[in-house]
């Protein structure tokens, strides 16, 4: 199985190095196939027999190269399929479209924290402060947090661009919270706050990839904001995989492989990321892993950029969430030994404000040189939005016992992350029920990943339609059942294994029909192309 | 001591090679300065909030309502919240797919977006299609979305003016592309001479560049020159003839302080001009709430429109923009509240227009105050701001002073705007940020401190600027004796 995973990987290198590819020789076409047919994009009668400047052949070919599953191909079918329903409600044979394929909690259901919102509302709309009213709609310890941002905020003016790093009074508060988290001290000068985790992702990818000889060891499967990045900026995406049969174990010894796999091909290897919990696969690293990843880190010269967004879903009792940067200075490891980046953001956890576009990066072990160029990059774009800067605070310091909104903050909050732990569980129990699917465990972030074997007739079935078995299965999914899911394809997969990503995020009501309509669609499939 | 991960050495080029001034050097030293107790006056970035200018008073309520839902079901909510910003909150919510929390479609809510088809219809007279508008978060991200799909390395070049506003030099360094510039003449009022775009292009052309696109920005930054109908046309005849992209960055178009010249939008000339070239030529025009009267800059809130480009290369940008999942809901109901404003007869409509003609109007006689009084001190000459929110006087330096300046290590506006700052307090961007022509020199400041604060920093600027005119000129005059 090893020697099959390396080999596998050492063509994936060699073809992500020529031009990056991401097993899709089926899916090539597939941005071709969304949009209408393929005609020539040639002017019509001008003058010029040039093609016009925008055109798909004359377009910056790192965007024609980059790809995003998540809100891909099948994405668009559903919000056809959608449409249809809009007009006629018995068209298909379900009558509302599931969307299962991206960790979008709110647009759900589940319910933003009061709390926060209140102090938002507040934040938005100052001048009602001074009314007496604003009492009887709004708990005083909201008043009084609102208060103290505005208090930390030039003139008051959440209108205003602020410090391109964020407000300062706000990253006193994160990192007063990150210490508060891991017992160890953080710098408000080494936070940024961006529009969300993606955004400081893109920015460490700019700054890090020079050329395709840039490589950036990335996890297999992954959220694929990477692997896109990477094609963006013209970098070499170097994978290491995770090891399904162990639920989806990180071994050093394949980052060590992978590493010198690519170094031999002449990549200079920059950064490795780790995102824990993990997504697509949802587990959550023993802290002996951390540690001898941080060591490697160290060892090699690489940059850790630690995806840390699903810190606070963990759904399992023997695993705990422990930040990189605790890791590493529990090791005695500080600004001199390793070059960190740990990424943070509002749209997961309980809250899931996902379109608020909150978020921040804590980078340390950089010298003064390069913290300059990041400032600069980030003063481009001026500063992120303020009302997710005030978000990003307030995730990171929320109401504490004896704040008059504790009680109904942390009811809000373990509501929601035993509904969590619960879906987790009855999906995951589902999808193992289905023959020929095998489902690890999600220990933590918003996703289940189950694995399908797919008989060959169904491989067949796909291929005549110039589809990847696993995009195939998804697709017949969705237009029996509504349930839209990301075909595994999307994230990587060891080759000629077959999943798909499937939120645990519908309402809980809602999860007994899922599993039936699931259940119903998989067996009949299985019916219609067992061998 | 293992290797170390990311040096400055080891950076990505392009990084190092990007400059942006108008948070660069001039504003570090005034943040030093202003943690060490000076009192200063930060005119550097089109800011209106931080310099005192409130938020419109109707948008901020219906926002804090689609912020906390459950206010709507409070009986008392009519007690701090008018009727309509309730009803517009509910409205706003129905357009979401699960409120301000959840990422909305990757291109921008689509009832929103419609409100910004309605918006350019009604102002252009021309129908706009709500699938070829994308919000973004604001527009500077729209831009360098646009940009990264133009660029495919340094043998593209974009035409920039100069002098610029530098996110254009910024992104285009940082895709590694080429600028590619075009002088609009101080003389003529920082007018566009069609015979600078042809020389430019053909310069570029000769180096082997290949121009793909042209950036207008109408009002103009720094300038505030607003286009003349005829510029327009001459402009989109030229993006015709030589196949390019026009980049229309309209991000000004409701500041504006002249009667002569009023805003009309690349694209309403575009479509005026009729087949072939209305069919013909591809246009990306770009709009903002950052700036107008809303300055709601803090939102991030912007959108890009599409005109005359293939499908499949709008699926492009669409599969881009959707990596970074959607942009922030919140600014986007600011954006639709911004193209679909309030009407007569809506309660809130009296003081919505108060508070707005009110911004307006000062801005135009801040604009005239800060023309004028730029124009009375000694070796400046300043073109009047007839658009946008800035000033940019051209500062005639004496030799002595770019002596001065070259000696302490400084090109010459940047030495002029420390002393300036160091003098008076006043944070400015050296007019060497935004691409000047060589030996001119200029700064740039906002027309936004406070009105009744105008006439004290007028007066400061020119007390500084006598002496320093008188200082580094005796020196000379004393030198020719």
């Amino acid at each position: 199985m090893r020697r099959f995973v390396i080999g596998s990987a050492r063509s994936l290198i060699e073809r992500s190095r020529q031009n990056y590819q991401f097993q899709r020789p089926l899916l090539s076409s597939s941005y071709r196939l969304l949009s209408s047919t393929p005609a020539v994009d040639s002017p019509s009668s001008s003058s010029s027999t040039m093609a016009p400047p925008v055109a798909l052949n004359t377009i910056n070919p790192k965007v024609i190269e980059c790809e995003y599953a998540v809100r891909g191909e099948i994405v668009t079918l559903a919000q056809k399929l959608q449409e249809e329903i809009n007009t006629k409600p018995d068209a298909h044979p379900f009558e509302e479209i599931l969307y299962c394929n991206i960790g979008n909690p709110q647009s759900l259901g589940q319910h933003p924290i009061t709390f926060f919102r209140e102090v938002l509302a507040l934040c938005d709309h100052p001048t009602i402060l001074d009314k007496s009213e604003t009492q009887g709609l709004f708990s005083a310890d909201s008043i009084e947090r609102a208060w103290k941002i505005l208090d930390q905020i030039p003139g008051r003016a959440t209108g205003a661009y602020s410090h391109s790093q964020g407000i300062k009074g706000l990253r006193d508060t994160i990192a007063a919270g990150i210490e508060a988290r891991d017992g160890f001290p953080a710098d408000p000068n080494d936070i940024f706050l961006t529009d969300g985790a993606s955004p400081a992702v893109h920015m460490m990818m700019q700054l890090l990839i020079r050329s395709e000889k840039d490589g950036i060891l990335c996890p297999i499967p992954q959220y694929p904001l990477y692997s896109a990045s990477i094609a963006l900026h013209g970098g070499t995406l170097v994978p290491y995989y995770l090891d399904e049969a162990t639920g989806w174990g990180l071994e050093v010894s394949q980052l060590k492989k992978q590493l010198e796999t690519s170094r031999s091909m002449g990549i200079t290897v920059r950064a490795l990321v780790v995102i824990n919990p993990g997504n697509p696969t949802g587990q959550v690293l023993a802290e002996e892993n951390q540690k001898a990843i941080v060591e490697f880190c160290k060892q090699e010269g690489l940059v850790l950029l630690a995806d840390e967004v699903y810190q606070e879903n963990v759904y399992v009792p023997e695993k705990k969430f422990h930040s990189f940067k605790k890791v590493s200075r529990s090791m005695g490891y500080g600004e001199k030994d390793l070059s960190l980046v740990s990424f943070q953001s509002v749209s997961k956890g309980y809250y899931g404000e996902c379109g608020k576009r909150g978020g921040y990066m804590e980078v340390t072990g950089f010298g003064a040189d390069v913290r300059e160029q990041i400032y600069k990059v980030a003063s481009v774009n001026l500063c992120s939005n303020i009302s997710g800067q005030i978000l990003a605070s307030l995730v990171m310091s929320p109401p504490k016992v004896g704040d008059e909104s504790y009680e109904s903050y942390s009811a809000e909050r373990d509501g929601i992350l035993s509904s969590l732990a619960r879906r987790a569980k009855t999906l995951e129990d589902a999808f193992n029920k289905l023959e020929g699917v095998t489902c690890n465990k999600a220990e933590g972030a918003m996703y289940l990943f189950p694995r399908i074997d797919l008989p060959e007739k169904a491989i067949k079935a796909a291929e005549a339609e110039k589809k990847a078995p696993d995009a195939y299965y998804c697709q017949r999914l969705l237009t029996a059942t509504g349930i839209v899911v990301v075909p595994g394809s999307g994230f990587g997969q060891v080759p000629g294994t077959w999943h798909f990503r499937c939120t645990i995020l519908p309402q809980e009501e809602k999860i007994p029909a899922i599993v039936t309509r699931l259940t119903d669609f998989h067996k009949s499939f299985m019916d219609e192309f067992r061998g | 001591m293992g290797l170390k991960a990311l040096d400055y050495e080891t950076l990505n080029e392009n990084v190092k090679k990007v400059q942006y001034a108008v948070r660069g050097e001039l504003y570090l030293r005034a943040s030093e300065l202003q943690k060490e107790g000076k009192k200063i006056i930060f005119t550097n970035v089109g800011n209106p909030h931080a310099l005192g200018q409130k938020p419109l008073t109707f948008p901020r309520q219906v926002v804090a309502l689609c912020q906390a839902p459950f206010l709507l079901d409070d009986p008392n909510v009519g007690l701090l919240f008018p009727a309509d910003a309730i009803a517009r909150a509910k409205h706003y919510l129905s357009l979401t797919s699960g409120g301000l929390g959840a990422y909305s479609d990757s291109r921008g809510i689509p009832g929103v977006r419609k409100e910004v088809a309605e918006f350019i219809e009604r102002r252009d007279g021309y129908p706009s299609d709500p699938e070829l508008i994308f919000l973004t978060d604001g527009a500077s991200k729209g831009v360098m979305q646009i940009l990264n799909c133009i660029i495919r390395g340094e043998g593209d070049g974009i035409l920039v003016p100069v002098p610029q506003y530098p996110l254009y030099s910024a992104t285009i360094s940082l895709l590694g592309g080429s600028l590619v510039p075009y002088y609009l003449e101080e003389t003529a009022n920082w007018g566009l001479d069609v015979n600078n775009l042809r020389e430019s292009v053909a310069q570029a052309r000769f180096k082997g560049i290949t121009v793909r696109a042209m950036v207008i920005i109408n009002p103009g930054n720094p300038t505030g020159q607003c286009l003349s109908e005829a510029n327009l046309r001459e402009i989109i005849n030229f993006c015709y003839q030589e196949n390019l992209v026009l980049l229309g960055d309209e991000v000004y178009q409701q500041n504006i302080y002249q009667d002569e010249r009023p805003f009309i939008s690349a694209r309403k000339v575009l479509m005026d001009m009729g087949p072939p070239v209305s069919k013909e030529v591809q246009l990306v025009s770009f709009h903002t709430v950052s700036k107008g009267y809303w300055g709601e800059c803090g939102q991030r809130g912007g959108y890009f429109e599409m005109t005359n480009l293939p499908p499949q290369t709008v699926d492009e940008i669409y599969k881009i923009a959707s990596i970074a999942l959607s942009p922030n809901v919140p600014a986007q109901i600011f954006m639709g509240l911004m193209v679909n404003p309030l009407k007569p007869g809506d309660i809130s409509y009296e003081q919505f227009v108060r508070e707005s003609q009110g911004i307006l109007e000062s801005l135009r006689r801040r604009a005239r105050i800060m023309t004028d009084g730029f124009n009375s001190c000694k070796n400046v000459v300043c073109n009047f701001t007839e658009g946008a929110m800035y000033s940019f006087p051209q500062i005639r330096l004496p030799p002595k002073a770019i002596e001065a300046a070259k000696q302490a290590g400084k090109v010459p506006d940047v030495f002029y705007c420390l002393k300036l700052l160091e003098a008076t307090g006043i944070s400015t961007v050296p007019g060497s940020g935004f691409g000047q022509k060589e030996g001119v020199f200029h700064l740039r400041t906002t027309i936004l401190p406070a009105e009744e604060d105008m006439p004290a920093i007028m007066s400061s600027f020119k007390k500084f600027n006598d002496e320093f005119m008188d200082q580094y000129e005796d020196n000379w005059n004393r030198s020719r004796m």
